[in-house]
């Protein structure tokens, strides 16, 4: 889950990471009034979960108040890279000389939590790591032991702080790891990490990333997921206990298990086709979980064909076969389905559907290949454009759209 | 021969009084595997399937000599069960849960490490010796003998590569799923190094997925200690960046642990990869035919 500034600021300060002073404000008038407790001069920042701000124009500099509202004016309400800005934060400009990076990250090949530190804060981190590699001072703590006070002292060092500058800087990095596990992190960041003219640290911006297994653990993180960060298609999966991302292709796909979903994603692509969605229904779903998914993918109007592929271990074929079955029924299916089912109860899935409009394909290959077929032709016999109907819907509100959440993390 | 588990496996079931232990238990008894004991806090003294139930890690494996512990235990509980089988020395510790704290596995997987034990897992299928053991809750039908090793971070991509082979008349040697999440006990290359030592073992099939570098740190193991023939398939060349799938660890983060990355880096190391399971599956067939005919001459 990753978090809005304004909230991972608010965190990291309750661990004593010095932040400039800022109001968070949702109209112009707001932002105007903290822009002149602040002193007039600040930085506007539009607030959306999506990376690279600064280049989309979300972040606006202001030398009176009444350019911060000018400023807030343009960015509340407008969409950045396809997400909604409902808040800005107005922060106080500081002078600064020189702008350092300092992040913690799970370390999935070292097992570990690593701590990095760089003299070239400021910019894409990534692209620092790419470009001058040795740029990037790195530590790994040990994690029954914890973070070492020496390796602190090696990260001040490589970032060329010495004096009373190594030793607050070596604070704030002690205070961002004891953040990292207390907050169930899989990315922390401060970036830039300011050294104010005045010599003092100052943290600019700010990433946090948590871990979505974590979150039943920590009910004050997991209160602060905005709900617009994801189509309404996916919370409701969620709900349901299914896992589904929307793409943009056309053949939807209803799958068991997160690597096959993959797999037959792939696949259609393989045979010429687009996949319209990621859906795992997971291990042993129940009938209602399965006609639950078959609406959720179902919802989206590019769908022109579906693909269900089940290798049933614990996930009985009958049972998605019965769903599909029950959906024609009802009506709910608007589009040709093609159905390859292995495994557990197989038989009798394909008996269930022998007789139904649904086409059964022995392998995955042969499946993709009538789907992304089937997907064509139902696009060439329909006018152009997306199908009038069939769109569910499951909440009001504005919706992100996919290609916006690429740009994110950025 | 084969890898981790065989005839001599002596298997404990954490939790096995749960509805998952329970099903799952029956499950591996009727595959022939020697469930010897259970584990349940407050069920000492109890039977599950004429197994016996004890209160703790250290009873039941006292009283029964248990070798390997197989955890279906909910994602808060699981990582205790972890600990209290590495406390007790358990060489063997498989954990089939989902949505453990990655933070928690960081910790508790240095713990593991720290006591010699080998944990397979968390989020994953388990351990498949075919004809012999099978520890977790692969599909035991799929499954028949054979020569090919399997290790996958996917379950059903196990299953799906395990049940061609044996539609093909190719059996497997043992089948790993070694989890889906991004800190886990076992990783490609512990297995790789297994398989090359495995007589039984000709040619290894190898089912990676996006996120993280595994496949990448595999790539390099195979180059220089593998001469075993590897055949792999990675899944998520589709997958939109930033986005888990699935998987809490199958995500692109900063353009990293892209399928292509991973493809380049396998090919460069001389592994033949495929474009799906299908070819996967005939590819390896066609590897062990080969080498079979090759034996002979």
């Amino acid at each position: 889950m990753k978090t809005h500034e304004y909230h991972a600021r608010e965190i990291l300060k309750g661990y004593g990471i010095p932040f400039p002073p800022a109001g968070v404000a949702e109209t112009s008038d707001q932002a105007e009034a903290i822009a002149r407790e602040l002193g007039g001069k600040v930085v506007v920042k539009a607030q959306a979960l999506v990376g690279g701000r600064g280049k989309a124009g979300g972040i606006k500099r202001a030398g009176t108040p009444e350019e911060a509202r000018d400023a807030a004016a343009a960015l509340l309400g407008s969409s950045l890279k396809g997400h909604p800005v409902r808040k800005v934060l107005v922060a106080q400009v500081v002078p600064v000389s020189r702008e350092y990076y300092l992040g913690a990250v799970l370390d999935r090949s070292a097992k570990r939590v690593t701590l990095m530190a760089s003299a070239m804060g400021g910019v894409d981190i990534e692209e620092v790591a790419r470009t001058s590699p040795d740029a990037i001072a790195r530590v790994s703590a040990d994690p029954l032991l914890g973070l070492a006070d020496y390796q602190t002292r090696d990260l001040a060092r490589a970032a060329g702080l010495a004096g009373d500058q190594a030793t607050a800087f070596r604070s704030i990095t002690r205070a961002l790891y004891q953040a990292f596990f207390e907050c169930d992190c899989s990315l922390l960041e401060v970036n830039p990490l300011a050294l104010t003219e005045g010599g003092e640290f100052a943290a600019l911006d700010s990433k946090m990333v948590v871990d979505d297994n974590a979150l039943s653990r920590r009910p004050s993180l997991a209160a602060l997921l905005d709900p617009e960060a994801e189509e309404p298609a996916e919370t409701e999966a969620r709900r349901v206990g299914v896992s589904y991302i929307e793409l943009e292709g056309n053949v939807g796909c209803l799958v068991n298990g997160a690597g096959l979903a993959m797999a037959t994603m792939d696949v259609i692509k393989l045979y010429g086709g687009e996949p319209a969605n990621f859906l795992d229904i997971g291990g042993g779903a129940h009938i209602d979980q399965v006609r639950a998914a078959l609406r959720i993918l179902l919802h989206d109007p590019c769908v022109r064909a579906v693909l269900v592929n089940i290798f049933g271990g614990i996930t009985r074929c009958d049972v998605v076969a019965q769903a599909v079955v029950d959906a024609i029924a009802a009506g709910e299916v608007r589009v040709p389905v093609v159905a390859r089912l292995v495994g557990t109860n197989a038989a009798e899935g394909r008996r269930i559907l022998e007789g139904t409009e649904v086409v059964l394909a022995g392998t995955m290959t042969e499946a993709a290949q009538k789907a992304v077929a089937l997907a064509a032709a139902t696009a060439a016999g329909s006018a152009a454009g997306p199908a009038a109907t069939g769109s569910a819907g499951f909440a009001a509100g504005p919706t992100s759209s996919v290609a916006a959440g690429e740009e994110a993390g950025g | 021969m084969s890898i981790l588990v065989g005839a001599n496996t002596r298997v404990l079931v954490q939790n096995i009084t749960g509805d998952e232990g329970r099903f799952h238990t029956r499950q591996m008894l009727a595959y022939g595997t020697k469930v010897v004991a259970g584990n349940a806090p407050g069920h000492g003294g109890q039977e599950v399937e004429g197994v016996p139930v004890f209160e703790s890690v250290r009873e039941a494996v006292e009283a029964t000599g248990a070798n390997a512990t197989v955890g279906f235990v909910p994602a808060r509980f699981a990582g205790d069960a972890i600990v209290e089988a590495a406390d007790n020395l358990v060489p063997l510790i498989v954990c089939i849960t989902e949505w453990i704290p990655v933070l928690d596995m960081v910790r508790i997987g240095a713990h593991v490490r720290s006591k010699g034990c080998r944990l397979v897992g968390p989020n994953c299928p388990g351990i498949m010796t075919p004809g012999c053991c099978k520890m977790g809750i692969l599909p035991g039908n799929i499954f028949t003998p054979g020569p090919v090793g399997i290790v996958s971070r996917s379950g059903t991509l196990t299953y799906e590569i395990a049940g061609a082979l044996t539609d093909l008349g190719v059996g497997q040697s043992t089948c790993v799923g070694i989890g889906g999440d991004p800190i886990i006990g076992t990783t490609f290359i512990d297995i790789l190094a297994l398989f090359e030592e495995d007589p039984q073992t000709e040619a290894i099939a190898l089912i990676g997925e996006i996120g993280g570098s595994d496949e990448e740190e595999a790539a390099a193991f195979i180059a220089t200690r593998v001469k075993k023939p590897v055949v792999a398939f990675i899944a998520g060349k589709t997958a939109p960046p930033d986005r888990r799938m699935g998987h809490a660890g199958a995500i692109v983060s900063g353009g990293r642990g892209t399928a292509a990355e991973k493809i380049a880096a396998l090919e460069r190391a001389g592994v033949t990869v495929c474009n799906s399971t299908d070819e996967t599956a005939e590819a390896v067939a066609a590897l062990v035919g080969k080498r079979n005919t090759g034996d002979r001459n």
